[in-house]
């Protein structure tokens, strides 16, 4: 029985009618008091909300000036990292100098230093582009360091053997066959990055996004909150899916 | 055929680094960083207090090591951090192993887990308070949340990643279901779900000092963002230290752990799958 179901039902079917009856236990629950309002919103008060996310907290323009420093962060990110990244692989001391300490600091709780760069900064939009870039940077450099590593050196030999300069060995060559490693890091990056910018948002209540759902939880405006985070993982989930598209499009299989 | 003659290139084409090894290039580094904090801290460009002096930072720390209440937030945060770590690495391991043994299942699961994992979980953070309150129950939710996502990940690609060879050559001697478990899956198992559970740790550390920052009574988190709200920086400063060495130190343990386990494997001539999270 079990069997014939899932030949019916394709699993991608089935995980969406998942998250239907997910949605109306919810609202069953909701309705007849099982689960408090004040706790959890029903999906369609969420729903109804959407209007006054847009209007009254104007969720889109929120959106873009998150996005606006996400992109900034990671653009700082690339600006500095690649040209890192080709220093620690160019010369073998400071690569080995500094990778271990990278490594470090990618696992480390790098949002925290958030008071630090506030004492410094301010509550300013640079703040956070700059607390965005910070962990945003490092993946840029490691596999920036780690795709030129991993060139093929019939390529290098090639441009070598026609006397190649070493701009043109670097654009033509280096970096065309690095990219796909460079992009691995540039969509890790973008992601830490977000994470990181959305975080100290909620965290200082200012900026885009992150500040809305944190406001929208002082007040006590529990399904617009809900709507809210439902958005900020639909920008996460297009980001991740964009990226990871583009991603296999630079490294076919 | 024609053939291409390889030339090599000039031993050292573009800028020449001073020769200077490994540890001199750390040391160097080092050096300049405190002659920039140094630098910016006596400069008065910047408000006063706002970069202490370096040796004020470590009497900070000092301080901060000798005080008893360092210890009692200390040990809210141990306990937040051992409660969601062990409850978010469970469920995270059992729904690893169901997501690894049942294709569909899996299948159907991937996209929505995917979505919450690359979303910045502490956006799920009002709706954990208004779950669990304001008092260290939001704090372990809030850590098992984190540490559940590298969990999952990490034992599904380990589950799907076993040598299918294995299992079929388990059929052939008749192994049950219980000796399967034993002699195939937990040996090749070690090493995924060591590495999650590193991963898992560090999650849950950063996790659980966010939310203490921003909702909590107690913890080395509230303590930090209680000397930011009080501008004594040169405390703030010595808890940021403080905590870094913590996450270190557990982030050396695991990575400690993880090899131990990978000798043990490679040095009774087991290979094991050693694989990271889907995501990395």
């Amino acid at each position: 029985m079990r069997k014939l179901a899932q030949s019916l039902i394709s699993p991608t079917i089935a995980g969406l009618l998942g998250i239907i009856a997910l949605l109306a236990i919810l609202q069953l629950a909701v309705s007849t008091g099982v689960i408090p309002k004040v706790v959890v919103a029903k999906p369609t008060a969420m729903m109804d909300s959407i209007p006054e996310l847009i209007y009254k907290s104007h969720i889109i323009t929120n959106f873009f000036i998150t996005f606006g420093m996400t992109l900034a962060a990671v653009l700082i990110a690339i600006v500095l990292g690649v040209p890192f990244g080709y220093l620690m692989y160019k010369n073998h001391v400071v690569g080995e100098a500094y990778e271990g300490w990278l490594a470090a600091m990618f696992a480390a709780p790098i949002v925290l230093l958030y008071p630090l760069f506030l004492v410094i900064m301010g509550r300013t939009y640079g703040c956070l582009i700059l607390m965005g870039f910070l962990p945003g940077m490092i993946p840029i450099v490691i596999q920036t360091r780690q795709g030129l590593l991993n060139l093929n050196k019939t390529l290098l030999n090639v441009g070598r053997s026609f006397n190649v300069s070493d701009r043109d060995m670097f654009w033509k060559i280096m970096i065309p066959g690095a990219a796909p490693n460079v992009f691995s890091g540039i969509r890790l990056g973008v992601m830490y990055t977000l994470v990181n910018i959305v975080a100290i948002e909620y965290l200082v209540d200012f900026g885009g996004l992150g500040r809305i759902v944190s406001d929208l939880y002082f007040r006590y405006e529990i399904p617009a909150m809900y709507a809210a985070i439902g958005f900020v993982i639909l920008v996460s989930v297009i980001f991740y899916w964009a990226f990871g598209k583009m991603e296999r499009w630079l490294r076919p299989a | 055929m024609a053939e291409t003659r390889v030339i090599a290139a000039p031993a050292s084409a573009g800028f020449a680094w001073p020769k200077l090894g490994v540890t001199g290039v750390r040391i160097l580094t080092i050096v300049a960083i405190v002659a920039i904090w140094e630098g910016m801290a006596r400069s008065g460009l910047l408000y006063k207090d706002v970069v202490p002096p370096i040796e004020r930072i470590i009497v900070a720390t000092y301080n901060e090591l000798l005080a008893p209440a360092f210890y009692y937030h200390l040990w809210i945060t141990f306990a937040e951090v051992a409660v969601g770590f062990v409850v978010g690495s469970l469920i995270g391991l059992a729904l690893g192993i169901v997501l690894g043994t049942n294709e569909y299942f899996r299948k159907a699961m991937e996209p929505y887990l995917n979505a919450i994992g690359s979303t910045p979980k502490i956006i799920f953070l009002p709706i954990i308070f208004l779950m669990f309150g304001v008092g260290m129950e939001s704090k372990m939710a809030k850590g098992a949340f984190s540490g559940f996502f590298p969990m999952v990940f990490s034992t599904t690609l380990g589950m799907i990643l076993i040598n299918p060879v294995l299992l079929r050559v388990g059929k052939s001697f008749h192994l049950n279901q219980w000796q399967t478990i034993t002699k195939i899956y937990l040996p090749a198992m070690v090493n995924p779900v060591i590495v999650g559970l590193r991963l898992a740790l560090g999650v849950t550390i950063i996790g659980i000092l966010v939310a203490e920052i921003k909702f909590s009574d107690g913890g080395v988190g509230f303590r930090l963002i209680q000397y930011y709200d009080q501008f004594k920086i040169a405390p703030m400063y010595a808890m940021l230290i403080l905590i870094f060495a913590l996450a270190a130190f557990g982030n050396f343990g695991m990575t400690k752990l993880q090899d131990k386990f990978n000798w043990n494997m490679s040095s009774s001539g087991k290979k094991s799958s050693s694989h990271g999270s889907l995501r990395a």
